[in-house]
């Protein structure tokens, strides 16, 4: 038996409380193994990964490669660019020809929402959601959460502000439920075009007043801000938005805790959400965010694929 | 041509005030009698006697949305199919709509639809011609002269007209020869992108929402330009609670022609029947609304303010369902499912009583369209339903005869079908099966 | 677990004494073998050789004064049977110390099949270069499936493959003894992880 009672990670829903603790805790031993100078297990020798990246990623898909190679998985990379993959090619053919090559765990990210589940329907690997759409991102959700309780030793009871495009962004999506699972409070702080439609779904509070809410933050969780949706529609510039919801020096030296951190999922639109002075500031983990997600990633392949075969 | 004996149903038909057991006999395409049970004498030979006891007999059901997809898209469904499906559902006659491929937007394209309907299809089909050429919502299309070929009615249906003075001079331009416009209510700029109701379930599933104004301020516009204009409006697939209020206004001002219809996926289905396994049948446009909207159109369609249940019956291929769910194209069908769902939802529970049904799903739509009564009386015109009130179905694949397979309602069990439909004094469903 | 018939002690082969006089023979043997200290670690495997490896280096300090760096080590990660079993909570391991050029003595409860053993070296090596690499258990019970056997033994246990050999330790259990339980194989697999980590 597998210790993850779900088959497949989709939704951050489908880790319980326990499990996801567990996730945390077991990331503390391949956080070591990345330290060392040999940074290699045999652990997932045998085991096929399949990588199938159907929207550009360079984070998200390197991290997990990177945890695929120190597990000693046989990994393939699938990309397609978000053109390839319009309207007419089926991702059911996709997923059964890997089904077909009989491999043991496919991670996915895709530029649209529900496509993990529809992968579970047509085959049988093990289905890692690495980013569907604006829905969610669950992995991301859990080096967020290692980072959080490295740093602050606990997550109950934390004040969480999630500061950006709230409503396109997979990482809110799945990051402010699992927060308000575990018992901290999050607060989504964007301006009305950014938030979703029902804050109270996701398990958030809703504000507009960055500097109202920012003293009262344990994380500052900061987006990343699309140029493009900024632009005139959303919010009329992006001078704009950075005076009211960039985190720069100002904001950080006079309205943040002394000790809250700052996380940001990168890319970093730096002099928009956030500063190059706060980047560099102690209290922002961005690199530590980076560290943890390989080895959180290496803990969540581990503990889905270990003890998965029949006896 | 022989004659049709339906003996021992309760017919219902409010418009002659009947609900009792009688026996109607068909001939020539005519009811020749309605009698008290038993008595019905002119039997002979050829007579095709069929027992309706225990069944319900109504005056023949019409849908006034359907999209049969012949020319262009018969791989989703043709005339012949989409007929098929109509007749298994219960209906005698359908609406069908111009975006097709080429789009029936000439006399020309009319006429074809409506002889290859009479040639291949086993119901009657209604033809609407587009008000714009090509649905392209620039020009005006040639309406006068699909007046003439024989469309019924004009719409763009699929797509909201977007500019409002082109749907001004499409109106005034219909009452040349007091044509009827159905209108689909939608603010593209509101829409903005989203593919399901910006409410909860667009949090919940992570994808976009369209807000219910972007429908009610298309309502609302076009009542304002019918009221303007005088033209007959009918609003196609109302789905908000806000369009009701501008509909329910407008009818009570008393000064315009307005008529109204819902689907029963809308009436029956909310918001929260869409979870994480991004069912896309449940994808439609309108999309599902909230349980409130949907109360609120049940309200409307019992007091009158909606006219009609219509399916918006859009038959899709597996390949353009199957799909991610942004990808996937929108609609459901519904020609087979419609009656039953009604049925199982609000008569049975005794929400709505079968007199009611034969109104907002037989006589309404024929007003609404201008078209000829039918009634269960003597002389009037053999279109007849008859329903089984307690045959239960399980809806699959399998059992749907038309093409499209898209049904919001697979899997579900409901119950009440038609058993029988005649067309025209001819049968052509007996015992649940097309002839 | 208490009542479990396989929890039945059916031979009690160490007393608290005897494995206290073995772990103290054993470091004398290990001084001896490596002409003392210097250069010398140890490393225990979890969940119960780490425990042994501190009795050790607490018996070498007192014989000769010298600390001897002591590691442990959790050989999940390394196990040839990861597809079927899995250890639900990783331990951590622990060398805080370059193993490159040291003589490193593996330490353990139980040597059974020999595969822990191996799951081990491969562990280690993967920190560096050991000069040697040498195996200290305090119970022997046979069984190998690997050409693998132990450098000191604190006493060679014979047993049935059935049965189970369950190890104490003060530290841990607040008890110190070495025992073979009943070979209810029917009730076996549902024995203590602990005794079933011991060896795979």
């Amino acid at each position: 038996m597998s210790m993850i009672t779900s088959r497949h990670l989709l939704n951050i829903e489908d880790f319980t409380n326990d499990e996801i603790y567990a996730v945390l805790e077991n990331a503390k031993t391949f956080k070591e193994v990345n330290e060392r100078p040999i940074k290699k297990l045999p652990t997932l020798r045998g085991r096929t990964i399949v990588n199938l990246f159907l929207e550009p990623s360079t984070r998200t898909r390197g991290s997990f490669e990177l945890a695929q190679k120190r597990l000693s998985a046989d990994s393939l990379n699938f990309s397609a660019s978000a053109s390839a993959t319009t309207k007419g090619e089926s991702l059911i053919d996709t997923a059964q020809t890997f089904d077909a090559m009989k491999v043991d765990m496919v991670i996915v990210r895709h530029k649209y929402a529900g496509t993990p589940y529809i992968l579970t329907q047509n085959m049988d690997a093990h289905i890692v959601n690495g980013g569907d759409g604006i829905n969610e991102h669950p992995t991301q959700t859990l080096l967020d959460l290692f980072t959080i309780q490295e740093k602050l030793g606990r997550i109950e009871g934390l004040t969480v502000g999630i500061v950006g495009d709230i409503v396109h962004s997979r990482v809110a999506g799945s990051l402010a439920p699992a927060l308000k699972r575990l018992g901290a409070r999050v607060i989504f702080v964007a301006p009305p075009a950014y938030q979703p439609v029902v804050p109270e779904a996701l398990g958030a509070e809703a504000s507009y007043d960055f500097d109202a809410i920012l003293p009262e933050l344990d994380v500052v969780c900061l987006l990343r801000i699309q140029g493009e949706r900024a632009q005139g529609l959303s919010v009329p510039s992006i001078r704009e938005y950075a005076s009211l919801y960039g985190l720069n020096a100002a904001r950080a030296n006079t309205l943040m805790r002394k000790d809250a951190i700052v996380l940001h999922p990168g890319p970093m639109n730096r002099g928009v959400e956030i500063t190059p002075d706060v980047i560099a500031d102690p209290r922002t983990y961005v690199l530590d965010q980076v560290n943890a997600g390989v080895a959180v990633r290496m803990a969540v392949m581990y503990m889905m694929l270990g003890g998965d075969a029949d006896e | 041509m022989s004659k049709i004996l339906l003996k021992g149903a309760r017919v219902v038909d409010p418009a002659v005030k009947l609900d009792k057991i009688a026996d109607v006999l068909v001939q020539r395409g005519r009811i020749a009698c309605v009698c008290p049970a038993g008595d019905c004498a002119d039997v002979c030979a050829d007579t095709t006697v069929i027992d309706c006891s225990g069944k319900i007999l109504v005056p023949g059901l019409v849908d006034l949305h359907v999209h049969l997809r012949e020319p262009g898209f018969e791989y989703r469904e043709d005339i012949a199919s989409g007929t098929h499906a109509a007749a298994h559902g219960g209906f005698t006659a359908i609406g069908a709509m111009a975006n097709t491929n080429p789009v029936i937007d000439t006399g020309a394209t009319v006429k074809f639809a409506l002889d290859k309907a009479a040639e291949v299809g086993c119901v009657r089909v209604y033809q609407y011609g587009a008000l714009t050429k090509g649905l392209a919502g620039t020009q005006l299309a040639e309406m006068a002269d699909m007046h003439r070929s024989g469309a019924v009615a004009f719409s763009d249906d699929g797509m909201g007209i977007q500019n409002p003075q082109l749907m001004r001079r499409a109106m005034e331009y219909v009452h040349i020869f007091d044509g009827l416009i159905i209108a689909h209510c939608e603010d593209e700029d509101l829409v903005d992108g989203g593919v399901v109701h910006e409410g909860l379930v667009a949090t919940r599933l992570g994808v976009a929402g369209q807000a219910s104004l972007s429908e009610a301020l298309a309502v609302h516009r076009d009542i304002e330009l019918a009221r303007l204009t005088g033209t007959r409006l009918h609003i196609a697939h109302v789905s908000a609670a806000a369009s009701i209020d501008a509909i329910r206004a407008a009818k009570a001002a008393g000064d315009i022609r307005l008529t109204a219809e819902v689907t029963p996926h809308h009436l029956f289905m909310n918001e929260d029947d869409l979870d994480l396994t991004y069912n896309t049948n449940l994808k439609m446009n309108p999309p599902l609304r909230s349980e409130t909207d949907r109360a609120a159109l049940l309200e409307a369609l019992l007091d009158g303010t909606i006219d009609t249940i219509a399916t918006d019956h859009a038959p899709h291929a597996p390949q353009e369902k199957e799909l991610e769910f942004e990808l996937a194209n929108f609609g459901t069908t519904g020609l087979e499912t419609a009656l039953s769902a009604v049925i199982t939802h609000l008569v049975l529970p005794g929400i709505m009583d079968w007199a009611t049904l034969v109104d907002r799903m037989s006589h309404r739509p024929r007003a609404i369209l201008g078209i000829e009564p039918v009634t269960i009386a003597k002389g009037s015109t053999a279109d007849i339903t008859i329903v089984d009130p307690e045959a239960e179905i399980v809806v699959t694949k399998d059992w749907l005869v038309g093409k499209g397979k898209n049904s919001a309602f697979l899997g579900k069990t409901l119950t009440g079908v038609a058993s029988e439909v005649i067309v025209d004094g001819t049968l052509v469903l007996r015992g649940g099966e097309i002839i | 677990m208490a009542t479990n018939t396989s929890d039945v002690v059916k031979t009690t082969v160490m007393t608290s004494d005897d494995v206290k006089r073995s772990l103290m023979r054993i470091s004398h043997e290990i001084l001896e073998a490596n002409g003392g200290s210097d250069n010398v670690a140890l490393v225990g495997i979890v969940t119960h050789g780490n425990n042994v490896a501190s009795a050790i280096a607490d018996n070498i300090y007192a014989i000769e004064g010298t600390k001897v760096p002591v590691g442990t080590l959790d050989i999940s990660l390394y196990r040839d049977d990861i597809a079927t079993k899995l250890s639900p909570v990783l331990h951590r391991t622990d060398i805080p110390f370059d193993v490159s050029d040291k003589t490193i003595v593996l330490v353990d409860d139980v040597l059974f099949t020999g595969r822990t053993i191996r799951a081990a070296m491969d562990a280690v090596i993967d920190f560096g270069r050991p000069r040697a690499i040498q195996l200290a258990v305090l119970v022997d019970r046979g069984h190998r499936e690997l050409p693998i056997r132990a450098d000191f033994v604190g006493k060679n246990v014979p047993s049935a493959r059935t049965e189970r050999v369950r190890i104490r330790l003060e530290e841990v259990d607040g008890v110190t003894s070495v025992d073979i339980l009943g070979n209810d194989v029917g009730t076996a697999q549902n024995a203590n992880s602990a005794l079933q980590q011991s060896d795979m």
